[in-house]
Parts: C-alpha cells; sequence; structure tokens
C-alpha cells in the first residue's frame, strides 16, 4: 500500500489487513464481519483474503465473542474482535472487567492477553436507540483495560497496529460518524507512541482538549474563534487510559484555561478527571475553572434530538466564551 | 434416588449428529422418570458391566486402581486440612471439594498432559490430578494473591470466580487447538449453578458452531449455596447438549471408574475431531459451599446420611479389598502419606509471607501504565512519610 487519502474506516482495514499478513497469530472475530465485511465494512474483502479460519463470523452473542477471543488468547492468538456497535458491549462487560481485564494480574504476570476490542461509537447518524453511546469512561474506569480513540484516518491506522502489538487488552473506539473522512495515511511513516496526546492546534489564549469524534468539532470552534480574534488551542488525547496528563498540564500552563469536550456524559465522565487532576497540577496557572462540555445525564435521545444533546460548535463556543470570561 | 446399580446401560439422549453421537441416539428419558447413569462401580464397590464404557477402563491395573484410591485419599486430606487452616485463622476461606474426589480424580486422571484444564474455584482433586502444588491452591484463600500459579506451567487454568466465565475460556481456547491442528483436547469444569449463567449456554453454542474439541465437564453436586437443583433446571442437565446438537452423559459423579471412563470417551471424541460432549457427573457437595455457609440453614441430615452411603473412597476401596488388589499396608501407608502431606501443607501456608506492598502494582499491565506509575510513587513517598517515626 502507497501514501495515499482515505476514509478513516478504510484505514483501519488496511491497518487490519496488514497486521492479519505479517502476523498468522492476528484473527478478526465478531458479528457480520465475514462475508458481509462488517456493517460499516471495516473488515471489507478479509475474509476473502484470509479465509474463514481468520476472519471468523460469530454467533450473535457479545459475551461469547470476547469469552472466546479470551480463550484463544490463552493459546497464543490475537484476537480483534468487533462489537457492532457501543450500545451493544455490555453483555460482554462482565468478560472485559472481570476476566480480560484482570487475567494478567492474578496470574502474577504469566498470562498475557493481547486483546483488542473494536467498538464503533458515538452519535451524530441519525441512528436508532442502542447505537450512538459514547461508554468510554466505564472502561477507563477498570485497571488492566487501555482505551484509545483515534479521530483520523492516519491515526486510526498507525493506532490499531499499536493497539494489536499491544500485549495488554486494548479497548479500540472508532468514532463512526468520521468513519467517511479522509486523511493521508503513509504505511512507511514512524509512528509516534500510541498513549502520547497530539496537538493538532497551536494556541495561546485557552486549550481544549478532546478524542476521537470531537477532535475535528474543537478544530471548527478554533477556526471560529479565531476569526474573533482568539486563539486556541487544540489537543487531540488520542488514547483516554492512560490519559497524557502532561501533555494536557504543559498545554494548559501555556494557555491558562482549559474546556474539555466529549460526547459522552458529562457526568462521571473522563472530563471530571482531566478537571480534577489539571486543577490539581496546574493550580496556580489556570485563570478559570476548567469546563466541561459533554453529553447530558439523560439516555441518548432519539435522532432527531440528537443535536441538541451532542456537544456542537456554539455549545463548545459557549463554554470557550465563559472560561474567557474569569 | 438415582445412583442405584445397574448392570446394563439404559438409553440415554444424544445429539443426532452423524459421528459417534449418531450411533449412541436412542429413545428419551420418559417425562417424569429420573434419567439413568453411567455406573460401573455400584455403591457396595460391585463392578457392573457396560457395554459402552468398559472399553476404555478395560486395561487397568491394579497399580492403577490403588492410584486412583491414592489420589482420592490424599485430595480428601488436603481439603480437610485446608478447612481446618480455614478454622484456624490461616486461611480466609475455604471451598471444600468434599464428596466429589471421584468426579474430580476420575476426569482429571482422563485428562493427557497436553490437555488444557479450565477449572472453577473448587477443583483441588483436578489440581491435583494435573500436578498443581496442593499448597499453590491456597494463596488465594489465604489472601496472599488472586492466583499464583502459572497456568501453562501444568495447562491448569487459574481458578475461575465468576460462575461460568471460564467455560467461553475453555471454548476459545479450543478453537485455537483445532486452529493449530493439534490433537489435544480441553476440559471445562462447571457446576449445576453455572449451568444457568448466560457464559454456559454461549459456550455450547460457539463450541457446537465451531466443532471445537472441548469436554464440559459439570459437577451436579446438588446444591448451589442453598439453590438445589430444581432451581436451575427442569430437565435432567446432560440434556441440554441435545439442543445444541453434540451429545450430554449423565455419569455417576462417585464412581471414579465410571467418571474416568466417560471422560475418556468425551476427551478421544473432542481429540478426534467430533466436537464438544457434555459430561454431568451426579454427585454431592457434602460439606458447605465454603466456610461461610451454614447448610442447616437449607437442608437436612438425611439427604447427606444417604450421600455418605455412596461415598466415592469407600466404595472403591471395598472394590479393591474384594478384588484382592490391596493389603493393610497399603492402607497403612496411605494413612501415613496422608498425614504427611496435611503437615506439609499446614507448613507451607503458616510459611506463606504477605506480599510486599508494591504488589498492588505490580502487573497490572504487561506494557505499563502511566498513572501506575504515578501512583505508586506516590504511594513510595507516602510510605517513606513514616520512615522517620519508625520504631519510636
Amino acid at each position: 500500500m502507497a501514501a495515499e487519502k482515505m476514509a478513516l474506516a478504510k484505514a483501519i482495514n488496511e491497518s487490519l489487513r496488514r497486521a492479519l499478513e505479517s502476523d498468522p497469530k492476528v484473527l478478526v472475530m465478531g458479528e457480520d464481519v465475514g462475508k458481509l465485511g462488517g456493517v460499516f465494512r471495516v473488515t471489507d474483502g478479509l475474509q476473502k483474503d484470509f479465509g474463514e479460519s481468520r476472519v471468523i463470523d460469530t454467533p450473535l452473542a457479545e459475551s461469547g465473542i470476547v469469552g472466546t477471543a479470551i480463550g484463544l488468547a490463552l493459546r497464543g492468538y490475537r484476537p480483534v474482535v468487533e462489537i457492532q456497535f457501543d450500545g451493544f458491549v455490555f453483555p460482554a462487560y462482565d468478560q472485559i472487567v472481570t476476566q480480560l481485564a484482570k487475567m494478567h494480574a492474578r496470574s502474577l504476570g504469566k498470562v498475557k492477553l493481547p486483546v483488542v476490542i473494536r467498538i464503533p461509537y458515538g452519535g451524530g447518524i441519525g441512528a436508532v436507540e442502542h447505537h450512538s453511546e459514547s461508554p468510554e469512561s466505564l472502561f477507563a474506569h477498570v485497571a488492566g483495560l487501555k482505551v484509545v480513540s483515534p479521530s483520523n484516518a492516519s491515526d486510526a491506522y498507525w493506532m490499531m497496529q499499536q493497539a494489536i502489538q499491544s500485549d495488554d487488552p486494548v479497548i479500540f473506539f472508532e468514532p463512526k460518524r468520521r468513519y467517511w473522512d479522509k486523511a493521508e495515511v503513509n504505511p512507511e511513516a514512524i509512528p509516534g507512541p500510541l498513549h502520547r496526546a497530539q496537538v493538532v492546534r497551536a494556541g495561546t489564549d485557552l486549550t481544549l482538549v478532546a478524542y476521537g469524534p470531537m477532535v475535528k468539532l474543537c478544530q471548527e470552534v478554533a477556526d471560529a474563534a479565531a476569526e474573533e480574534g482568539k486563539s486556541l488551542e487544540v489537543l487531540d488525547l488520542r488514547s483516554v487510559s492512560p490519559l497524557d496528563f502532561d501533555a494536557i498540564q504543559a498545554s494548559v500552563e501555556k494557555t491558562r484555561r482549559l474546556v474539555v469536550v466529549h460526547e459522552a456524559p458529562v457526568f462521571f465522565g473522563s472530563g471530571a478527571e482531566i478537571a480534577a487532576r489539571i486543577t490539581e497540577r496546574c493550580f496556580y496557572h489556570l485563570e478559570a475553572p476548567v469546563l466541561r462540555v459533554g453529553g447530558y445525564h439523560a439516555p441518548y435521545p432519539p435522532a432527531r434530538l440528537e443535536e441538541e444533546y451532542l456537544p456542537g460548535l456554539d455549545r463548545v463556543l459557549d463554554a470557550v466564551d465563559r472560561a474567557l470570561a474569569y | 434416588m438415582t445412583v442405584e446399580s445397574t448392570a446394563a446401560r439404559k438409553p440415554r439422549r444424544s445429539a443426532g449428529t452423524k459421528s459417534t453421537a449418531g450411533k449412541r441416539t436412542t429413545a428419551s428419558t420418559a417425562p417424569g422418570a429420573e434419567p439413568e447413569l453411567v455406573q460401573l462401580l455400584t455403591p457396595e464397590g460391585e463392578r457392573v458391566k457396560n457395554a459402552e464404557y468398559d472399553k476404555y477402563v478395560a486395561g487397568i491395573t491394579p497399580d492403577e486402581l490403588r492410584g486412583l484410591y491414592r489420589d482420592m485419599v490424599l485430595t480428601r486430606r488436603f481439603d480437610a486440612e485446608a478447612t481446618s487452616l480455614q478454622r484456624q485463622g490461616e486461611l480466609g476461606l475455604w471451598a471444600s471439594l468434599l464428596g466429589q474426589e471421584a468426579a474430580q480424580i476420575g476426569s482429571g486422571r482422563a485428562t493427557r498432559e497436553d490437555d488444557y484444564v479450565f477449572p472453577t474455584y473448587r477443583e483441588h482433586g483436578v489440581a491435583w490430578c494435573r500436578g498443581v502444588d496442593p499448597a499453590n491452591l491456597l494463596g488465594m484463600f489465604r489472601g496472599v494473591n488472586n492466583g499464583g500459579w502459572d497456568p501453562n506451567s501444568n495447562n491448569f487454568q487459574l481458578y475461575t470466580i465468576v460462575i461460568g466465565s471460564q467455560t467461553l475460556h475453555a471454548t476459545g481456547y479450543a478453537m485455537g487447538v483445532a486452529k493449530d491442528g493439534a490433537d489435544s483436547a480441553v476440559i471445562a469444569y462447571f457446576g449445576d449453578g453455572a449451568s444457568s449463567q448466560g457464559d454456559v449456554a454461549e459456550s455450547f453454542t460457539f463450541s457446537a458452531v465451531y466443532n471445537a474439541p472441548v469436554v464440559f465437564f459439570c459437577q451436579n453436586n446438588q446444591w448451589a449455596i442453598s439453590e438445589p437443583t430444581e432451581k436451575q433446571t427442569r430437565v435432567p442437565l446432560y440434556q441440554r447438549a441435545q439442543g445444541y446438537g453434540f451429545p450430554g452423559v449423565r455419569v455417576d459423579g462417585n464412581d471414579v471408574l465410571a467418571v474416568l471412563a466417560v471422560t475418556k470417551w468425551a476427551l478421544e471424541r473432542a481429540r478426534s475431531g467430533e466436537g464438544p460432549t457434555l459430561v454431568e457427573a451426579y454427585t454431592y457437595r457434602m460439606g458447605a459451599h465454603t466456610t461461610s455457609d451454614d447448610p442447616t440453614r437449607y437442608r437436612g441430615d438425611e439427604e447427606r446420611l444417604s450421600w455418605e452411603a455412596k461415598d466415592p473412597i469407600l466404595r472403591l476401596r471395598r472394590y479393591l479389598e474384594a478384588s484382592n488388589h490391596t493389603d493393610e499396608g497399603f492402607f497403612t501407608e496411605l494413612e501415613e502419606e496422608s498425614e504427611a502431606l496435611g503437615k506439609r501443607v499446614r507448613e507451607a501456608v503458616r510459611a506463606m509471607p504477605d506480599p510486599d506492598h508494591f504488589a498492588i502494582f505490580e502487573n497490572v499491565y504487561a506494557d505499563g501504565h502511566a498513572l501506575v506509575d504515578e501512583e505508586r510513587a506516590q504511594f513510595a513517598a507516602y510510605q517513606a512519610s513514616f520512615a522517620d517515626g519508625e520504631g519510636a
């Protein structure tokens, strides 16, 4: 594969293909991932090229998918499993939390479980109930799991490579509303570390922190703010666990103001953890309290209300104005 | 009661697949009737013939029979020692296998070295067969670790406390065995309570669909803490296999010979590519669920006494004696070996050091995690802050 511009979904597909080619122990498994190529076509063509033994259509049972992936990992395989939608991960939550996350510690380091769990997540695509959620905090809260979410095609390609190579279980949240956004992917590039944040736009007046689908929004917010003469820095966290607090701290020590944006509900969301820790680390630098913009403490609403529920340009700008007003 | 002597094996349900299972397909149990179970030794220690399963123990030598007896006696002795250690405050908890020795030793001895075992938290007898040091099993019950042995050194996975989870791991592992083209098999242990868990149902589905070389070994010990099996199922558990398309069989779980034979059969099916089997070992939990449980609140002595008459160790002893396979010296020596084992376990547990405080932060991740490093450093600084005051 040469360097080319491709959609985020295609980048994951290419990354899975590369992993399947380079390591015979890598497996892809999930509901409809084989013949259909996944409901979002992320695994399109993989079963045709690698066979049913390596790209596995599974029974419709999420706990079974993750539980058998654990067994396959114990046998030396590196399964990449797909949970079809965010809201369907909960039958597997028990296996993920009680088994996958803890096996390495329980075995005093003797057992490693290199399992990647891909979860298309987030809203904004007009879907029905249980197809638009952002449960990343529920996984970040669990020791033993790593949680990442790319915001663009290039990161999606490289972060998937790194997640598969990781000897720890990785929950890989894919921003489904960005699946069709294109960016240049260069398979010859040398990627940065998986759990390091990236400044995607430099600024001086305030830091916007986001990951996954909200990075693009924050870049648009920064554009709009620039027209009003405000210089916003945008930090793409990429990883929710571990979280790159050093990068946030470095940015906030410069800008002195921080707004965290995510689709997940604000209450007990990753923004709460960021606010607490950055307040502790940057107490004397902050000119304003850390503000958060996210979903409300309500079930994800029907599609015709989701634009009101999700953080949008104006809601983030409103938070930016409030932070700058201190 | 069903654990009665039956000279001829009666038909049992099994799946109508085109494998061995097909040949064994027979009429179903009449509604309301207790199903037959495979038995080779009666509670009185009489050897009864069984046309289907005799061949799996046909070559068994007196030495091997004495070995099975020794395994059961030592396992029971170890188990009793662990219960005592809990009473003495050396262990926080113990889950006794009392009464289930034949189910565990028979199945454990049926496994081959390259087979892989996925236990619950009560498979002390299976662990013994796999060569796991009994003292190692006690670490988690003493509270010094949450596991503590290397699963791959004996192909014996860590104990699993969440009910039924391990049946999926066993299935996945077996799927891997099949992918590797290996001829080993996998055995997953679980109980009558676990049979209600979704994970067990899903493991049946996955193993059937992928024809995974796994044996599901259900020890139906009649009680899930306080709930009798009738609270879990309206059909005999082994019959569940039929709905998934693989054979199920009920074996007298207090008959070590029958368990050995049936498990060998099931493991051979797995090895030869015939897929999963469900074995229901019909047995009885003679003791409490754990040392924290009080069975007098939910069951009477009568039931226990009826099962004591079917004791797995007693019945093999009767058989050995009647067959002149043993002399008094064998039993005396075994008694001494049992006491030595008890002493060794006792001393090993008492000598088990508390873990280093920093063990909290060890092995949380294989590749490290910034937050764990940060918190370890904070913890170290906190602990060091007391250093000056020490001994004051």
